[in-house]
């Protein structure tokens, strides 16, 4: 039942049919109580020439893949923890658990916020948000800017992102480091991934490059539903 | 007006570290890398400098994360370099290049091997970017203990790094991919125990001196 489920979790995330879950990363996915590799919606090669299908593959399968099975592996020694009732264990697990869950969440929110041009990347986003991202930047232009600087200044590992503030529902650009996920106050809109392994192949220490060319390939219609 | 900080040349070629670095690692983490912590730097040295002139307190106090990572970087990166030496040479070899530290490590640690795989292990646990280091504490001939630091700190505080290891992706990506274990692996064939023995007996000179 399980599978079937993590299945159906699994083409509803091909299909793009994300209605259920608009906040959150819909294709994860379990089977029997574990965290699963989701599947991508595109080949590995259709986000060309923005990401090669090098990294794609390398980064799906090998990175994203390495979270899931570590949290999993964490998740297990919690478990494991609580049922001895051993607190300083469960503590110490806590490092683990926000570097590996958050890595396996921020990358399946990556990839839903990805799209090939054929699917509708890089078109600009409309509506609700496309207003709110005018009124808190000028212009679509003004907040890409914005974004890239950002982008640009982190210090080491980390990720990008737009988010809705849950208290005042303003959008802002924060930065997080390593693989700290999007959690509490603010909900995670788009994420741009500024690890190295995410550009390197291809754009070695020019990032300033893959900062640029990744706007061909943002799925503004998922950012605009997570939005909503 | 103040001298800038300029790139250190590598003590070997490029491609010395073969097959462990390949050349393009090493010239674009030399050339492209290093130089921009170089250059952001000696721009955030003027920044500095302006700023203490007009007594902006708010610019000086902006200033100082930008000073220790791009600082940071030329430090350990300055380092690194000279903690690396290519594959068999005499200073690679740990028994007759560093007596005493060897001494010193495997009282610390039990063996050789307890300290590889305890360094090996330090370096796996970094999540992020950031560095692995040996260092001596306090000073010289001082208590040996492997630490980490995040992003571009450096080793501060007395301590003597004795050797680091750059665990940032663009140290080993172009090469190892997603296997940290194998660069991890073949370091050792590349670390610098006569440097090593050198700052472990008698300190680090100032590894970024104008």
């Amino acid at each position: 039942m399980a599978a079937i489920l993590a299945n159906s979790a699994r083409f509803a995330l091909r299909s793009g049919a994300s209605a259920s879950s608009k906040a959150g990363a819909a294709g994860l996915t379990f089977v029997r109580g574990k965290a699963t590799l989701p599947d991508l919606s595109y080949d590995y090669g259709a986000l060309e020439p923005s990401i090669n299908g090098k990294i794609m593959e390398l980064h799906h399968k090998n990175h994203h893949n390495t979270y899931v099975t570590s949290y999993n592996t964490a998740i297990e020694q919690l478990q494991e923890a609580q049922h001895k009732g051993d607190i300083a264990a469960q503590i110490a697990l806590k490092p683990l658990i926000n570097f590996h869950g958050g890595g396996h969440l921020n990358h399946t929110l990556f990839w839903e916020n990805l799209a090939p041009k054929s699917a509708g990347g890089g078109e600009p986003p409309s509506g609700a948000l496309s207003q709110a991202i005018n009124s808190t930047y000028g212009s679509f232009e003004e907040f890409q800017k914005k974004m890239n600087t950002t982008l640009a200044g982190i210090q080491g590992s980390g990720w990008a992102w737009l988010v809705k503030d849950k208290h005042t529902g303003q959008i802002g650009i924060r930065t997080y480091a390593n693989q700290d996920p999007v959690v509490g106050q603010f909900e995670p809109l788009l994420g741009i991934d500024a690890w190295e392994h995410a550009y390197y192949l291809q754009y070695q220490n020019r990032k300033a490059e893959y900062f640029g060319a990744i706007w061909d390939v943002i799925n503004w219609k998922t950012v605009e539903k997570r939005f909503s | 007006m103040m001298t800038s900080h300029t790139l250190p040349p590598l003590p070997y070629g490029y491609d010395a570290l073969e097959p462990v670095i390949s050349k393009q690692i090493m010239e674009l983490h030399h050339q492209k890398h290093h130089q921009t912590y170089v250059n952001n730097l000696n721009a955030a040295l003027t920044a500095h400098t302006t700023a203490t002139q007009t007594n902006d307190v708010s610019a000086l106090i902006s200033l100082q994360q930008k000073i220790r990572f791009n600082g940071g970087g030329h430090i350990n990166h300055s380092l690194f370099w000279k903690n690396l030496t290519p594959p068999g040479t005499p200073g690679n070899d740990l028994a007759s290049a560093a007596p005493a530290l060897r001494e010193a490590i495997n009282a610390r640690w039990g063996s050789e091997k307890g300290f590889i795989d305890a360094f090996g292990a330090a370096l796996l646990g970094i999540q992020g970017s950031g560095w692995g280091w040996l260092v001596s504490s306090g000073g010289p001939k001082g208590r040996l203990e492997i630490t980490t630091t995040k992003d571009q700190d450096p080793v501060t505080g007395g301590d003597v790094p004795v050797f680091g290891v750059d665990m940032w992706e663009h140290a080993y990506y172009l090469q190892y991919l997603n296997n940290k274990a194998g660069y991890i692996e073949g370091i050792w064939k590349i670390i610098n125990w006569a440097e090593a023995e050198k700052r472990y007996t008698a300190g680090v000179e100032n590894p970024v001196k104008l």
